[in-house]
């Protein structure tokens, strides 16, 4: 199968940067640089940056927009109903499946921005738009956004030192306009790592300069989707078509809280109400594994049977060991229930529990 | 990069002989490639390993892969260090970073491996 790879505007830079390129989504996307350990590191300490301007970008406004947009999400649309405010959630069907996992920001008057994973671009491109009523315009941005992640304890302190004088960081789960070295841009104070931090949106011709003034920082490492995997797991954030996808629903993907049943009718919502009602038959559970990796699809057993598989999974550079999650019945999705993962040459104990699987970080700091 | 006194296979695996035990390792090539190390399985001293068969694995942050012997003999000694710090591999993978030693049961096999000059040509073709 040959497949021609997206690139995004950054991508001569990750070659320089040495940067190990591999297939992601339709994207050639840098998997590490120095190190996926490092890089993580990195990120919990001070500060690390990440391209993802592989991700989808849709803009949405016209009269009736905030209804639309509540019809089409689980989230309740009304907790950002303040400008610049912003929110995660889910995009379900009629049975409640998970289309995708998204962010919605509320950038202008009768305006949202949403951001969705790449390889869903089409997807959610068509759904969205399949649902708006002809008083709302969608437009996708994707082509001409470019998307950096800048993450770590200190990163605010580097944005501060790059923005315009008199910049004050938008509160977590907001978005505000700035100008960053002289470019204006979208700061989001959202991320994927567990860490304090933004996320910068900005034209695709603007994205080099940006991303070299970052780099002109010492304390500033780039970092590629392998320490974003490692980061995001240790703090039990979901991954789109690994921990959920169109044949799991909100509730057993432990993801509840993203869904408001009491807001008003949305699509996928008695499903959802029906399933949370009778109970999930399975539930997305965190495996801590002391001694070993889980990895995707390894089984993962009770008293020797096989009771589901290993979704996401890998080593844990904060705890110095292997992590996961996975499906498994719900009378096994308590806490402290032991189980195994069958690892290539030996079984090894696996105990549930319940994520963040790293809890102190600059970020729990904000958040408490 | 590949020291000319150690031989290679193809799984890229280097050899390095002193009478009939082989001390055995990965290039410089494979750890660049496998990434920051956290796991090494390795077999216990006494145990048989056969050339061509696995007798271990080696898993780093993305990725698990295993470990193909280049001769056939019997494990003698195990290297201690791996169990606690095998990120020492990408460190020195040719020095602190050695894997087992075996006693060999047939070191005609050692005429089937590269030198270090076929294996750096090998290994230009693969990457």
């Amino acid at each position: 199968m040959s497949e021609v790879l997206l690139r995004t505007p950054l991508y001569e830079e990750h070659l320089a940067l040495g940067g190990r390129m591999v297939p992601f989504a339709g994207w050639e996307m840098p998997v590490q640089y120095s190190g996926i350990i490092e890089e993580h590191r990195a990120v919990r300490e001070r500060v690390g940056i990440f391209d993802v301007s592989h991700m989808a970008e849709f803009r949405l406004f016209g009269f009736g927009v905030s209804e639309a947009l509540q019809r089409i999400v689980t989230n309740d649309v009304d907790k950002i109903g303040q400008l610049g405010s912003a929110m995660y959630t889910l995009m379900c069907d009629e049975d409640g499946g998970i289309i995708d996992d998204l962010i919605v920001y509320h950038t202008g008057d009768l305006e949202y921005m949403v951001v969705g994973n790449a390889a869903n671009r089409g997807t959610d491109w068509d759904w969205i738009t399949e649902h708006l009523p002809d008083t709302v315009e969608a437009v996708d941005e994707s082509d001409r956004t470019a998307l950096i992640a800048v993450q770590g304890p200190r990163a605010l302190a580097v944005i501060r030192e790059l923005a315009q004088p008199g910049f004050e960081a938008p509160p977590r789960f907001s978005i505000a306009e700035a100008t960053l070295g002289g470019t204006p841009v979208l700061v989001a104070r959202t991320g994927y790592t567990g860490e304090d931090g933004v996320e910068i949106v900005c034209h695709v011709s603007n994205a080099v300069g940006i991303w070299r003034a970052l780099l002109s920082f010492q304390e500033v490492t780039p970092c590629g989707l392998g320490a974003r995997d490692t980061l995001r797991l240790e703090m039990g954030y979901a991954l789109y078509g690994t921990d959920m996808d169109r044949g799991v629903d909100p509730i057993s993907a432990g993801l509840g809280w993203t869904v408001s049943l009491q807001k008003g009718d949305f699509i996928g919502r008695e499903a959802i109400a029906r399933i949370k009602e009778a109970g999930p038959v399975r539930k997305l559970v965190g495996l801590d594994v002391p001694d070993g990796v889980p990895r995707h699809g390894y089984a993962v057993l009770h008293d020797g049977v096989e009771v589901g598989k290993v979704a996401s999974g890998t080593f844990s550079p904060t705890l110095g060991h292997g992590i996961g999650t996975a499906y498994v019945p719900t009378a096994l999705a308590v806490p402290g229930t032991e189980l195994s993962v069958a690892l290539r040459r030996k079984h090894a104990t696996a105990t549930v529990v319940r994520p963040p699987f790293v809890t102190r970080t600059s970020l729990s700091a904000v958040s408490s | 990069m590949y020291p000319a006194d150690l031989r290679y296979d193809k799984e890229h695996e280097w050899v390095k002989v002193d009478g009939d035990v082989a001390t055995i390792g990965i290039s410089d090539f494979a750890q660049e490639q496998l990434g920051e190390v956290v796991y090494v399985d390795l077999p216990s001293v006494g145990d048989p390993v056969t050339r061509g068969e696995s007798f271990g694995e080696i898993e780093s942050v993305k990725s698990v892969s295993e470990l193909f012997a280049p001769v056939s003999g019997e494990v003698v000694e195990v290297n201690p260090e791996l169990q606690d710090t095998p990120e020492v591999i990408n460190q020195d993978s040719y020095g602190v970073g050695w894997m087992i030693k075996v006693k060999m049961s047939d070191p005609g096999e050692l005429d089937e491996l590269m030198t270090a000059k076929d294996y750096e040509s090998f290994v230009a073709q693969e990457a």
